[in-house]
């Protein structure tokens, strides 16, 4: 089975590497101008896109933890907000656990929620392959949220948790609560970070198998890789960046609800692929971007039927431009 | 100790869901088995047939008539997107078309909401009586719908089996090239297989209709349900997803005597996991020698 996105392995980001040499020095000018720009959007920017803006960072990380297996191993998952979810509530419940909240206690319990269920969702769901897979991680995700909407007394059930705000600070030294530019901040070195890490994973021998798994899984099968473990760990880092993205949204909108555990982000997170170019990393972001500003546009034409003309655009890019924006940009760019 | 004539009622409830979820499922499956198309809408479908239903049957009074034009009308709706949006991702990876029916799912699901509003609809049921079932009334109404599903089924299955349309159908599924070798039209095929399989939704979607409020919701539910069937029936079979829709069905009907409906779902899921750990080829489907 060939891979989603009907591209050659050199039109991809690891055509840097294959050119020989690091990554070009345009790439790092383009990658300091953009989280540049996003540092101080702030300044610029009113108070409604600013929280705007913070918000596209975390989707965006949600995007790119999905792109491992959409874009860079062939498996799409239909389960993030699983992942998303339990990162989000993991969080809540350190946040609403401990007094007084501290910041890196809810992002470590998030990860740690995240991460136990995405070990369960990786051996059982990376048995099976293409459309089966997609399958198994929308029945999981399904389970979560069944889960969490019916366990009223844990979590609150349909009413979702609500807790404060934790403060910004290193243990021992000190602590300042945060403002809405610090958020962004602490926002946007995490997912930059993160995208670096990623990045570096995609890029290493590792992420090279992963690749290969999408071009040719039974040949590399036959070079002799152990395809099921390297599938197992794909799903459990992708969930675990997952999981931060979700605990970040429980930092930053102070709210958890059985909603961000339902298929629709899921699906979202799909669409921020597609949309963006799947198997670059950059793309889901540009394409959550993409997404939550058409959302944003559409919402004030059409109120909350926006989803009309976004699943038509959808539908279209899917038919039209399977590799996305920034596949098509690209292409446009070096005719 | 749980009372036996409980259990029976659950198990009639459990044949009768059985039998709307095969409808349901063996549309899927049809589509599946020719094109290898996961249809992502098929659940829509479902739901905007049902919608249209109670639109036809506000205009005309008539149960049977609404029935009738939801399918039609759904036909030819499930021809013009296999036209419009499938036909062009023939030859792409079987994934693709999950991604674009996802976005026509979007589309037709707030496409219901916008037009039908929030407020579930209510068809009447053009059978009325009830007769006696231990410690129940029971509605003939949802014996009608096993039986009218089992008709339709078997319709479709005859259709296939002796129909000339339906050998096409079958030549296509074995060998798309071959098929189109010997002269059938196979990109026409596909467009009359995605149309039945919508109208089979479309039929589901009307007669279930009355058991519940129909509501723009509704859709995903079946589909994700059709999904599981599919899986544990063997994908692409259409014998193993009758027998198991009426497996899951059964598990959570039994399911909900212990816990309530919404959590009983997840012992449907439960099963999915357990046939992917020990059958991954599917419950239902025999063993290949």
């Amino acid at each position: 089975m060939s891979a989603v996105t009907p591209t050659t392995a050199d039109d991809r980001d690891l055509d840097t590497r294959a050119r020989g040499g690091g990554p070009s020095a345009a790439y790092w000018t383009g990658f300091v101008v953009v989280v540049g720009a996003l540092a101080l959007s702030p300044f610029v920017l009113p108070e409604f896109w600013q929280r705007f803006a913070t918000e596209i960072l975390i989707w965006g990380l949600l995007a790119m933890s999905s792109d491992i297996l959409i874009g860079y191993t062939g498996m799409v998952s239909f389960g993030h907000s699983a992942f998303f979810g339990l990162g989000l509530y993991g969080a809540a419940a350190a946040l609403l656990a401990v007094r007084p909240p501290n910041l890196w206690l809810a992002l470590a319990a998030g990860l740690v929620a995240a991460a136990v269920i995405a070990v369960f969702v990786a051996y059982f769901s990376t048995r099976l392959r293409d459309i089966y897979f997609s399958i198994t991680t929308l029945v999981f995700s399904q389970i979560f949220y069944v889960i969490i909407f019916t366990w009223t007394d844990v979590t609150g059930g349909e009413n979702g948790l609500t807790f404060r705000q934790p403060p910004f600070g290193v243990p021992g030294l000190f602590s300042v609560p945060f403002t809405r530019n610090g958020l962004h901040w602490f926002v946007l070195a995490v997912v930059t970070l993160s995208y670096l890490l990623l990045r570096r994973i995609t890029q290493s021998p590792f992420g090279m198998v992963l690749q290969s798994i999408r071009e040719n899984e039974p040949r590399t099968r036959a070079i002799g890789y152990n395809v099921e473990r390297y599938k197992i760990v794909a799903v459990m880092l992708s969930g675990l960046f997952a999981g931060l993205a979700g605990s970040l949204y429980a930092v930053q909108n102070k709210f958890a609800a059985p909603d961000f555990v339902l298929f629709l982000i899921s699906g979202e997170t799909v669409i921020f692929n597609v949309m963006g170019g799947m198997g670059t990393l950059v793309g889901p972001v540009a394409g959550a971007a993409f997404f939550l500003l058409m959302k944003e546009a559409f919402s004030r034409i059409f109120y909350e039927y926006y989803l009309i003309p976004v699943g038509i655009i959808f539908t279209l890019m899917v038919i039209f431009l399977p590799q996305g924006l920034l596949g098509f940009l690209r292409r446009r760019l070096n005719q | 100790m749980i009372p036996l004539d409980q259990i029976l009622v659950q198990i009639v409830n459990g044949l009768v869901n059985g039998m709307i979820l095969a409808l349901v499922a063996s549309g899927l499956t049809l589509i599946f088995g020719i094109m290898d198309i996961v249809n992502f809408a098929h659940g829509d479908l479902f739901m905007l047939g049902a919608y249209v239903g109670t639109t036809a049957f506000l205009t005309t009074g008539n149960f049977w008539i609404a029935l009738l034009v939801s399918v039609l009308v759904m036909a030819l709706l499930g021809a013009a997107l296999q036209i419009t949006a499938l036909r062009p991702l023939v030859g792409r990876d079987p994934l693709t078309t999950i991604l674009a029916t996802f976005g026509i799912s979007l589309v037709i699901q707030n496409y219901a909401l916008w037009q039908y509003g929030p407020v579930p609809r209510k068809i009447v049921e053009p059978v009325t009586g009830h007769f006696r079932l231990f410690y129940v009334e029971y509605p003939w109404y949802r014996i009608v719908i096993a039986l009218m599903s089992a008709a339709i089924i078997g319709g479709l299955y005859l259709f296939m089996k002796y129909g000339k349309h339906g050998i096409w159908i079958r030549a296509t599924t074995q060998d798309r090239v071959m098929a189109a070798a010997m002269g059938i039209p196979v990109p026409w095929v596909h467009t009359v297989v995605f149309a039945i399989g919508a109208a089979m939704a479309a039929a589901s979607g009307v007669l279930f209709g009355p058991t519940v409020g129909v509501n723009h919701a509704m859709g995903f539910d079946f589909t994700l349900r059709a999904f599981v069937v599919v899986v544990v029936g063997g994908m692409g079979n259409l014998g193993g997803s009758i027998l198991a829709s009426i497996f899951i069905s059964l598990l959570e009907s039994l399911a909900t005597i212990w816990v309530s409906p919404a959590q009983a779902v997840i012992v449907s899921f439960v099963a999915l996991i357990l046939t992917l750990l020990i059958r991954p080829t599917g419950l239902f489907v025999p063993t290949p020698k």
